[in-house]
């Protein structure tokens, strides 16, 4: 009993020592996340790397959306579709204040005039969307969504029509003296941002609200039971996610000196679900690392390939049918083994699966870009070079082989992937009942 | 008159093409729980089948062959993705689909370009039927309210004449009871699914000529149906058809009227001194011609429902 008791004192009331230990990423992320501009300088010619840190700056907002969206997703249960809708109209909002006569606030503090804004419409929105849960919530939000875009497509006042609304953030001042001119300073008040909103939303986690939304989206009956309105609890969580969206969307605002409907549109609020759902809804790192990645994949892929969304969609397939838990999810299934410390065990199946993994990745990115230079690539006198490989798609041979290699790669990754479980699964029977707990 | 009757011919034409994405939409969910986000790429997928087969055979075969393949789709797509995903849960099931919509719509543009589709009415239905107060009306037209009512009829027949109607009604609430009593209540999915998706071809079919064919029509479609299916109720099928006519009919009305909400104040005798276009984002939207909102409409009225009455017009379940 004694050697039980004793872990469960220990989660209970965590020592300082395991307090920093659980934040020691965290606060290594964010020393590389202050530092990581300076590796893409280019020090001979005394400039910074625009499109490094316009990537770092929109991973930045990004991480902040993804978690929002989490606020919903994850700890309350609630598919949203209208979630950019919140950021979108921060984002106008703060355009508005940068090109009023006398701009109200310090730069620093816009976005958080972006969030009460985000905020407010959140709560007008919500009155509405939260009468109901899962899917019926799904499908209004999904039409609050439309509405916002259409509208912000049609008003010239507020939206400025299809050509959005322009801003200059040098119009406001700053708390700090600094002058924004830069990329990088922005790039810096991002990263504040992120960390306030952030531990913001860490916080919420843990108050009773945060364990309302997740008892409501557990047990929406019991909770009622015990005293809670889960319709007041839902209407509360969207209206604090819509503020974390305002925040973000005030970044992007600030950022780019544009707000157009993109900023509103439903891409947007289908991106904050990928990078939740990627990342993992199940804890707090799965929207920041999903963020981060969708990020990268977005800025990265999208200039290699025109079928990058394809790749995406993918990705998010895969995800939904083999790892609902997300990327934080299957690192989180390693941990018994890690506990016992057995990983190395897995390293050669790891391996093994990886072999037929890269082929039918490399049949899949073949077969489309192939598919997709043929209709589209080819009429704009682009070339197709794919790994240094210039298949000719008007032959036969190329699709032949790149199907016949497909086939065998997925044929041979069944093969592996049942070995795999099987070594798995006694990897997990064979632990000691502690390692397991 | 002659304006009115003709408003209410082409709503009418647009509400029963609505009714067809709708009807299979609604069904889906109240069989299975699965929203089909997929469902507006279906008809896409329909249409370009459609344009594909018309152009190598020809528009009748298409009308067979098309809704055929966008049903098989939907057959594999729920054997081998939705029910695996199953076990997560439906929102898995949504998501699935979600992940789909992307796919889709650049397969879409992978196969067949990103331009429009030269997919045209074919000529053996491309003449005026007859002439009503001085405008012609088209006969495909005709055939598309033809199309879609013989669907109508099928649908009402299939569900309440036949046996297997009588398992899906059955199965639509009370699965468990239905397996227990020996039918293959997974393969009853299936059927509905494809049925659905087949409905959604069909859709594509007869929408994609007389609308246009283009990658963004998923797009343009797909909310639409989601805001008829909420509006009418979710899991009806009645209220399905009610909100189809009625959304189709009003935004097709709303393009003719040209009078906005200043105007509705100044005949009342409120005249407000605004100029057309406003000073700020109220005055826009007191003088904007109701012509130019008119895509905005089903939002706006679907969202007055759900405020007034929050399970839709025929809807059995709050949520």
């Amino acid at each position: 009993m004694s050697s039980t008791a004793a872990p469960d004192l220990a989660i209970s009331a965590p020592s300082r020592r395991g307090r920093l230990r659980a934040a020691w990423p965290w606060i290594a992320m964010l020393l590389i996340a202050l530092i990581l501009p300076w590796l893409f300088r280019d020090y001979a010619h005394g400039r910074d790397n625009g499109f490094m840190t316009a990537m770092f700056s929109q991973m930045g907002m990004m991480v902040i959306f993804a978690l929002s969206y989490n606020m919903l997703m994850g700890e309350a249960g609630l598919l949203s579709f209208c979630h950019a809708v919140f950021f979108g109209f921060g984002g106008y909002c703060v355009a508005h204040f940068l090109n009023a006569a006398t701009v109200v606030a310090p730069l620093e503090l816009l976005p958080l005039a972006g969030g009460i804004c985000g905020g407010a419409l959140a709560l007008v929105f919500g009155a509405m969307a939260t009468k109901q849960r899962t899917m019926a919530f799904a499908m209004i939000t999904f039409g609050i969504g439309e509405l916002a875009v259409t509208a912000a497509i049609m008003f010239k006042h507020f939206f400025g029509g299809e050509s959005g609304i322009t801003t200059d953030r040098q119009n406001a001042w700053s708390l700090f003296g600094v002058n924004y001119a830069h990329g990088l300073q922005v790039y810096y008040l991002i990263i504040a941002w992120t960390l306030i909103a952030a531990l913001g939303m860490y916080y919420l986690r843990g108050t009773p609200l945060g364990r309302m939304a997740n008892a409501c989206r557990d047990n929406y009956e019991r909770a009622q039971f015990v005293g809670y309105d889960p319709r007041m609890v839902r209407f509360l969580q969207f209206a604090l996610s819509g503020v974390f969206a305002g925040i973000a969307g005030g970044l992007y605002c600030i950022t780019y000196e544009i707000v157009t409907y993109d900023a509103v549109n439903a891409p947007l609020s289908g991106n904050a679900l990928l990078m939740a759902f990627i990342g993992g809804v199940g804890s707090f790192a799965g929207p920041v690392i999903g963020a981060i990645l969708i990020t990268a994949l977005q800025s990265g892929l999208s200039l290699m390939s025109n079928s990058w969304l394809v790749y995406v969609g993918l990705l998010f397939i895969a995800m939904v049918t083999f790892a609902p838990t997300g990327i934080t999810g299957i690192l989180r299934a390693h941990g018994p083994i890690a506990r016992a410390g057995r990983l190395r065990a897995l390293t050669i199946p790891y391996l093994r699966l990886l072999v037929p993994c890269l082929l039918v990745l490399l049949g899949f990115v073949f077969l489309v870009e192939m598919l997709s230079f043929a209709t589209i690539g080819a009429a704009e006198g682009k070339t197709l070079d794919l790994f240094g490989v210039v298949p000719d798609v008007h032959a036969a041979t190329p699709w032949l082989a790149t199907l016949a290699g497909t086939a065998i790669g997925i044929v041979w990754l069944r093969l592996e992937a049942r070995r795999f479980l099987v070594v798995w699964d006694a990897l997990m029977t064979g632990l000691a009942p502690t390692a397991l707990r | 008159m002659q304006l009115l009757l003709n408003t209410l011919l082409s709503g009418l034409v647009y509400g029963m093409l609505l009714f067809m994405l709708a009807s299979g939409l609604t069904l889906i969910f109240s069989m299975m729980g699965v929203l089909n986000f997929a469902h507006a790429s279906i008809y896409m997928l329909g249409a370009y089948f459609a344009y594909t087969v018309s152009k190598y055979v020809d528009f009748w075969a298409a009308l067979i062959l098309a809704p055929l393949a966008c049903g098989l789709i939907g057959a594999a797509i729920e054997v081998w993705g939705l029910r695996r995903c199953h076990v997560n849960g439906h929102i898995a099931e949504l998501l699935f689909t979600f992940g789909l919509v992307f796919i889709f719509q650049r397969a879409v543009m992978m196969v067949w370009g990103t331009l429009t589709v030269p997919y045209q009415v074919p000529a053996s239905l491309d003449f005026p039927l007859f002439r009503l107060y001085g405008q012609n009306f088209p006969a495909y037209r005709a055939f598309m309210l033809l199309i879609s009512v013989g669907m109508l009829l099928a649908i009402w027949l299939l569900l309440k004449k036949t046996r297997i109607g009588l398992i899906i009604q059955a199965a639509l609430t009370h699965p468990n009871m239905v397996s227990a009593l020996g039918h293959d209540v997974p393969r009853v999915f299936t059927i509905v699914f494809a049925g659905g998706c087949m409905l959604a071809g069909l859709a594509g079919v007869i929408g994609g000529n007389y609308f246009s064919t283009d990658s963004g029509m998923a797009d343009a479609m797909g909310p639409i149906v989601f805001v008829v299916v909420v509006f009418g109720g979710l899991g009806s099928l009645a209220g399905c058809f009610v909100a189809s006519i009625f959304l189709g009919i009003v935004q097709t009305a709303a393009v003719m009227v040209n009078g906005s909400a200043a105007n509705l104040f100044g005949a009342l005798g409120f005249p407000l001194n605004i100029p057309i276009g406003g000073n700020d984002l109220l005055g826009e939207i007191l003088t904007i011609p109701v012509a130019r909102v008119a895509p905005l409409l089903p939002y706006v009225l679907m969202i007055l429902m759900l405020f007034f009455r929050p399970r839709g017009l025929m809807g059995t379940r709050e949520s």
